[in-house]
């Protein structure tokens, strides 16, 4: 990456940096890292470890926003995918069987978003809304109204697990972005998403299928919505229909709004998205370490979310850039 | 004519940013007249017309309503003083009932509760000042387009109007209903209303105003008695073109032989956007596609293009006929189109020069044969260099550039692909005099370079300088062709203001 | 143009919404004894009372093309809130429930004026809006608290009774509601000034209707709306609980939708969302009835239909503009 004036991921990563301050400030065992039994221990460790799964629904979600859409049903997808590991497990079905259907099923639910959104032009906040209400009930469904306690240390792995000492659930997660990057970025699909986004009748009328590609990115977020299933059940070594991928849909949203991706689609930044979802994990243990009662959580991101939607709509950046004049142009 | 004036502008101007959209205009209207307001894109009609009913407020200049000065700041207050629009596309909510749409914001009640009997009774009493029948509860998205237009303008007769303004309300209507319209026209009109008539359609200027204002380029051109003014000096006028000017013959050479068409159309027609039209493009060659806007000419090249669904025609690449339903098939086959509406359907805004000016190319070759990082930058290069884009670098947001570089880069989009065929709807709109010349010489090289253009303007020297023939559209249909030693303004101002048949 | 296609046009969403119940309510009927009362099908409007009151006003809402994902958290928020001050401090209940609504009120307001000045998307404001109102409940008690003040004994103890008919308390505040969410949505110009905005909001700027104060306002009814159903479900359940409404927004716009007013905005009528309620009480009703269904096919159920609804709807439009 060239180095640029003013680079996208600038003020998510000044914001992740602050609050990391102000934990250390308060407390600097914050920062500290531990080697024990050849494992990574500390609070940064439990953060990347935590905010994985949110990390994984962001990187599909910044995809779909990117098109100008928005998938609400993720958090009922990941409650989907993890019922599908719970059952196959208990039914003696190998990890790979299992693996495959959890994603299968996050790819199943994408196209059926997909479908509704570019096929039949639904707007995206109701087309996804009907897997959000349905889905959680498809879930309970699966596991028949019970949590299904998990019993497989290599499924537990995924989650929990820790590869030449380091946690292997971010592992992956980081790979999965390094690999969307590439994915994206070495082919034109990046180009083809940001254009759809930017103007969709432009793209259009230059020749691309904008359709198709709207259908994919919802196609690839419910895959990661699948795999994030997956990788709840195996943290908890439960599948909770109930309560698994509960408000997930909204903290990826969040993490990708605040990661400098507009609700309105076009340009879509996905390290700052990682760097948004790991904001509000560090958010949410800041709280849990002030002693802040886990249930009154939510306010600060609220607000959070709130300021930064205020600062990218364009009304207050014409009144900040009023007040101050481009200083530092040129 | 003494009738005293009951809307006076004067030296109306409206600057918008890096636009003048009106400067120093006069615009008379008087009680009991209908007065056309014309001029092509860009002339400044709209503008006018939105000053007037207070939606914008103009720089300089006042407005006068029967003598009284007024500034109306919201369409409200325009309403209020007697100022009321029906806008081209019809303004209501499809939604609501008829009787909803004519009352909406004025329903009669008492504590913000509504008397619905009271406002039906209201909206049956304006349907039937205009001798409309209509059943008052029905929804309006359930009627047709010409009922929307009559219940638009019982809305706008419904306050105590005094100056109407009908801004292209004919533009969906067909002739029967065009009839009953200018029927409700000179009804109000013999009630001593003003009526303000926007429209591109000559016939209709000629059928039913009394006077007429033209507009150019944002400047009054003149006022003039309808009577007085013959077609083509009307036309002459909205052009910018008097007659009486040295005329140019067409400089552009026909391609030297004749080939196969590389672009060739059969009967292409679509219902209420163009009649069936046959046009056939020789490699080398710069068709025009004219007529005054609303003629039928983008229609054309969107059937071509694959972007509206026709209704019957074939279109063939070649010599061989061809499938073509969405953009994406005539990119593939060697089609190119620039849109008219450079910011609605060209430029991707917050993309780079860089990413808009391969976007076609790429998109051509598909998400996987990606044009590496020093391809695309030799791409940007080149036709940076070639075109003279104007831009700090290839990285910028396209929506920095101004119009012209924007629409130089679109160009670039295109040529990238190496088209057999490129279609070019207005590409010298709303860009200043250099960026048009540059852009007038490339289609000159174009031409030499074996490529089939298809040229839509409302310039007409344009028209002239750059084809080598010319296909004249008036009214939804083919009327015409010139070439030759016959393609000069004059004749084709005959056949864009349909006079060639009383002339030879 | 004839009048009776007219009819069916416009009140064509009604009429299937209708038919759908009559025929759930029929095969329930069927299917289940004793399903076919007076008691069961007073009980719909009865066990939904809450959320009912919700969703007149998430109605008003999706009439102007917006949406609130925040009112379950105020249901939550206003209950624990009132409950609180009754029980806590002694506040005479009048006095709480105006506080309460209050409160609902102001927030809907807060958040209708970042939607209308600042045009943010109404989703994300209101989502915030939801954590706002759900960590607030939270903080001022994360347990439930009992209500023992007299006069809520009272309240939910009343009904009516037509000879063999009882309807409780709880219904005859749902259907007041109704009745004025009714008035307010066809009788009043602010309820029609909401559909002209949701229908096509350039329209409405340009025939001069005032659309800040119409957004604005249509968040503020609802918060107060929702306040209201905070207010009802303490009554009904004799206590606050912070984690009251939990996902009920969702069953809110359910019910909106199945009611056949358009998720889009612009179209729409309160009766539909009085079959809305019915409907979904009907669902609940039955699987209660049949004993061996498991709650979770409510949603199933529900999230079919909405998909049906949905469907639906663009094909009427669809079919409209051909």
């Amino acid at each position: 990456m060239k180095p640029k004036a003013k680079s996208p991921i600038f003020w998510p990563l000044a914001g992740l940096v602050a609050l990391v301050l102000l934990n250390a400030v308060h407390d600097l065992g914050f920062l500290k890292i531990t080697l024990l039994d050849g494992h990574l221990y500390g609070v940064p460790v439990d953060i990347l470890t935590q905010g994985s799964r949110t990390m994984l629904v962001a990187l599909g979600m910044t995809l779909v926003i990117a098109t100008g859409g928005v998938d609400l049903s993720v958090g009922s997808v990941v409650a989907i995918a993890g019922a599908v590991c719970a059952v196959l497990l208990q039914g003696g079905h190998s990890l790979a069987v299992t693996l495959a259907a959890a994603i299968g099923t996050g790819l199943l639910a994408g196209s059926a978003n997909g479908l509704l959104v570019a096929r039949l032009g639904v707007q995206p906040i109701v087309a996804t809304l009907i897997l959000m209400v349905a889905g959680r009930g498809v879930a309970q469904l699966i596991v028949d109204g019970q949590v299904i306690i998990i019993k497989s240390p290599s499924f537990e792995f995924l989650a929990n697990g820790f590869l030449l000492g380091v946690p292997f659930a971010p592992l992956l997660v980081i790979a999965l972005y390094a690999a969307t990057h590439f994915a994206l970025r070495r082919t034109a699909l990046g180009l083809f998403i940001e254009a759809v986004g930017d103007n969709e009748t432009a793209s259009r009328f230059a020749g691309l299928a904008a359709a198709r590609i709207k259908a994919l990115a919802y196609i690839f977020c419910g895959a990661c919505a699948g795999l994030a299933g997956v990788l709840a059940a195996a943290n908890i070594r439960a599948a909770d229909a109930y309560r698994a991928g509960e408000n997930m849909e909204l903290d990826a949203i969040f993490a990708v709004v605040v990661g400098g991706t507009a609700l309105t689609g076009g340009r879509f930044v996905i390290l700052g998205t990682a760097i948004g979802a790991l904001l509000i994990q560090t958010l949410t243990t800041t709280m849990y370490n002030l002693g802040v009662p886990p249930a009154i959580a939510p306010v600060p991101k609220a607000l959070l979310i709130i300021g930064v939607s205020l600062l990218q709509s364009e009304k207050v950046g014409r009144w900040l850039g009023g007040l101050w004049p481009k200083k530092e142009a040129a | 004519m003494n009738t005293p004036a009951l809307l006076e502008l004067r030296g109306i101007g409206k600057k918008f940013p890096g636009v003048v959209a009106l400067a120093g205009v006069d615009f008379t209207v008087r009680a009991g007249e209908i007065h056309a307001l014309l001029g092509e894109n860009g002339a400044g009609k709209s503008t006018l017309i939105k000053v007037l009913t207070g939606v914008y407020s103009a720089d300089a200049g006042e407005l006068r309503l029967a003598g009284r000065v007024i500034r109306p700041a919201a369409p409200k207050d325009a309403e209020r003083l007697g100022i009321s629009t029906v806008y081209q596309e019809v303004n209501l909510v499809p939604s609501l009932s008829v009787a909803e749409n004519i009352t909406l914001g004025r329903q009669p009640g008492r504590l913000g509760f509504l008397n619905w009997r009271a406002f039906r009774r209201r909206a049956a009493a304006a349907l039937a000042r205009l001798e409309v029948k209509c059943d008052v509860d029905a929804e309006l998205g359930s009627l047709s387009v010409a009922m929307q237009q009559m219940v638009a303008i019982a809305r706008a007769l419904d306050t105590s109007a005094r100056l109407l303004v009908l801004d292209e309300p004919t533009a969906s209507l067909d002739e029967k209903e065009v009839a009953e319209l200018f029927g409700i026209m000179r009804k109000l009109r013999a009630e001593g209303m003003g009526i303000v008539f926007v429209t591109h359609f000559l016939d209709q200027v000629y059928a039913v105003s009394d006077r007429l204002t033209v507009l150019r380029n944002g400047q009054l051109v003149g006022e003039y008695a309808t009577a007085d003014l013959s077609r083509l000096a009307l036309v002459g006028k909205m052009l910018g073109r008097e007659v009486s000017a040295a005329d140019f013959t067409s400089h552009a050479a026909a391609p030297a032989v004749t080939t196969q068409p590389v672009l060739a159309a059969r009967g292409l027609s679509r219902r209420g956007a163009i009649a069936p039209v046959d046009l056939a493009l020789q490699p080398g060659e710069v068709v025009g596609l004219g007529g005054l806007l609303g003629s039928g000419r983008t229609e054309t090249a969107r059937l071509l293009f694959g972007i509206d669904v026709r209704d019957a025609g074939e279109i063939s690449v070649k010599g061989a006929p061809v499938r073509i339903t969405s953009p994406r098939d005539a990119v593939r086959l060697g089609l190119a189109f620039c849109s008219e509406d450079r910011k609605g359907e060209g430029i991707l805004p917050n993309l780079s020069v860089r990413e808009n000016l391969i976007f076609a190319l790429q998109g051509k070759r598909g998400v996987l044969r990606a044009l590496s990082r020093g391809e695309q930058e030799q791409l940007c290069e080149h036709y940076i260099k070639a075109l003279r884009i104007k831009t700090a670098d290839a990285e910028t947001p396209i929506k920095n550039l101004s119009g012209g570089n924007q629409q130089k880069v679109l160009l670039a989009r295109w040529l990238a692909t190496q088209p057999a065929v490129i279609i070019l709807d207005e590409p010298t709109r709303g860009i200043d005099i250099g960026a048009k010349q540059e852009i007038e010489q490339l289609i000159a090289k174009l031409r030499s370079d074996g490529l089939a253009v298809l040229f839509i303007s409302s310039e007409i020297d344009e028209v002239v300088r750059n084809c080598s023939r010319v296909l004249v559209l008036r009214e939804r249909r083919l009327t015409g062709e010139i070439a030759g030693a016959g393609l000069n303004s004059e004749n084709l101002m005959h056949l864009m203001a349909g006079t060639h048949e009383a002339q030879s | 143009m004839t009048k009776s296609s007219s009819i069916s046009s416009r009140q064509l969403p009604l009429i299937v919404t209708a038919v759908i119940f009559a025929a759930l309510f029929g095969t329930a009927a069927h299917f289940y004894e004793g399903f076919f009362s007076a008691r069961v099908f007073i009980s719909l409007l009865s066990e939904n009372a809450f959320l009912g009151i919700a969703a007149v006003g998430m109605t008003l809402v999706i009439f102007s093309g917006g949406i609130d994902l925040s009112v379950g958290a105020v249901i939550g928020f206003t209950s624990i809130f009132t409950a609180t001050l009754i029980e806590r401090h002694q506040v005479a209940p009048g006095l709480a429930w105006m506080l309460g609504l209050a409160a609902g009120a102001g927030l809907g307001a807060g958040m209708g004026a970042l939607i209308h000045f600042f045009r943010l998307p109404p989703f994300l404001i209101t989502l915030a809006g939801m954590f706002l109102a759900r960590g607030a409940g939270f903080w001022i008690s994360t347990d439930s608290i009992g209500i023992g003040h007299e006069l809520y004994g009272k309240i939910s103890g009343y009904e009516w009774v037509f000879g063999t008919v009882v309807v409780p308390a709880n219904a005859l505040f749902l259907l007041a509601v109704m009745l004025a969410g009714w008035g307010v949505a066809h009788h009043t110009r602010f309820g029609r000034t909401l559909l002209a905005v949701g229908g096509n909001e350039q329209s409405a700027l340009l025939m001069g209707l005032p659309i800040g104060p119409a957004k604005i306002g249509v968040y503020t009814v609802n918060g107060l709306c929702a306040a209201l159903a905070g207010i009802v479900a303490t009554l009904y359940t004799g206590s606050g609980n912070p984690s009251m409404g939990l996902g009920l927004e969702l069953d809110a716009i359910a019910i909106v939708v199945m009611g056949g007013t358009l998720l889009s905005g612009g179209r729409g009528h309160m009766l539909g969302t009085l079959l809305g309620v019915l409907i979904f009480g009907t669902i609940q009703a039955a699987i209660l009835f049949d004993g061996r269904l498991s709650s979770w096919w409510m949603r199933i159920v529900v999230g079919a239909l909405l998909l049906v609804f949905i469907l639906l709807q663009r094909l009427f439009l669809r079919r409209k503009r051909s």
